[in-house]
């Protein structure tokens, strides 16, 4: 029996059964999408804060932010339905299948990431930066690129990490099990989005 | 993940949150309010990780280790909206 074996749950009878029935590196990234969801909580909370301490809190998202919005939400779900798909195909033994819609959910992310940054790019240019913004309390400019930047760098490293343990499984240096346990972080990347969306954008839209 | 489920199953809770999120940019414009909106977050979230995530299909151990905990330290994080009330009906009478 190969280290790799026992290290994913095979080694019924020779080791202690595990308490959770998943394999370690699961339970681990378990663990870190726990500690993730309370550090975006925390991120959020803090944003909830200073808008509601805030009297003349910007409502600054027109419509073509809100599409912009709309659209980036129906690409991050539709990469978490093709990571789906990817996953099933890896754990029924379909390496090609399971590698094509792997690289579909790495294209979306990059699609979102790419609709985030016009996004950004649209609000600089109309003046936003940390500390200013031509609408109101100063501090929505750091909330908003501190609360949506920490969730683009969660979705762009999700894309890199995606692509590495894509590329180790189609050499066999990782397994079905490894793209699982990384189809969770990016389904967690996806939830966060679920949250940011409406406290962010929709709290806030322009009447 | 286990054998449980299927692409129909993925499909109908795709559409679902995908339908949610749209349900949440209505009430943006009709009826804003944010214990409603966060309430269809958490509802597309649940989803999320029941069916997306398969947490359904793990060890109800596993459920109980990681919900209940990650539950507490979000609704403790509450405490924060007293102060940011005081904040705004404190504040000092502009000069």
């Amino acid at each position: 029996m190969s280290e790799a074996d026992l290290s994913m749950g095979h080694g019924a009878g020779v080791m202690e059964e595990r308490p959770f029935a998943i394999p370690s590196k699961k339970l681990v990234m378990w663990l870190f999408i726990i500690s993730d969801a309370c550090t975006f909580g925390a991120m959020l909370f803090a944003y909830g804060y200073v808008r509601n301490a805030a009297p003349d809190w910007p409502h600054h998202f027109g419509a073509a932010s809100i599409i912009n919005v709309a659209l980036m939400t129906f690409v991050l779900v539709t990469s978490s339905l093709t990571m789906l798909i990817g996953t099933r195909a890896a754990k029924a033994g379909d390496k090609d299948g399971a590698l094509r819609f792997t690289f579909i959910t790495v294209v979306l992310g990059l699609v979102f990431a790419a609709l985030h940054l016009r996004e950004w790019a649209n609000m600089i240019r109309e003046g936003v930066s940390l500390l200013q913004n031509p609408w109101g309390a100063p501090l929505f400019g750091a909330t908003f690129f501190g609360v949506t930047g920490l969730h683009l760098a969660h979705v762009i490293s999700g894309a890199i990490a995606l692509t590495v343990v894509a590329l180790g499984y189609k050499r066999g240096r990782y397994n079905a099990d490894d793209i699982e346990i990384w189809s969770l972080y990016w389904h967690f990347v996806d939830l966060v989005w679920m949250f940011v969306v409406p406290m962010v954008y929709l709290l806030n839209v322009a009447r | 993940m286990s054998a449980e489920g299927s692409l129909k199953s993925d499909l109908v809770v795709y559409v679902g949150i995908l339908v949610m999120a749209g349900v949440q940019i209505f009430l943006a414009y009709y009826s804003p309010g944010v214990i409603r909106m966060l309430l269809v977050a958490a509802i597309q979230a649940f989803f999320a990780v029941m069916f997306f995530m398969h947490l359904r299909d793990e060890k109800s151990t596993l459920r109980l280790a990681l919900i209940p905990a990650t539950l507490f330290v979000l609704v403790m994080m509450n405490m924060v909206w007293a102060d940011s009330y005081r904040l705004i009906h404190l504040r000092a009478f502009p000069k």
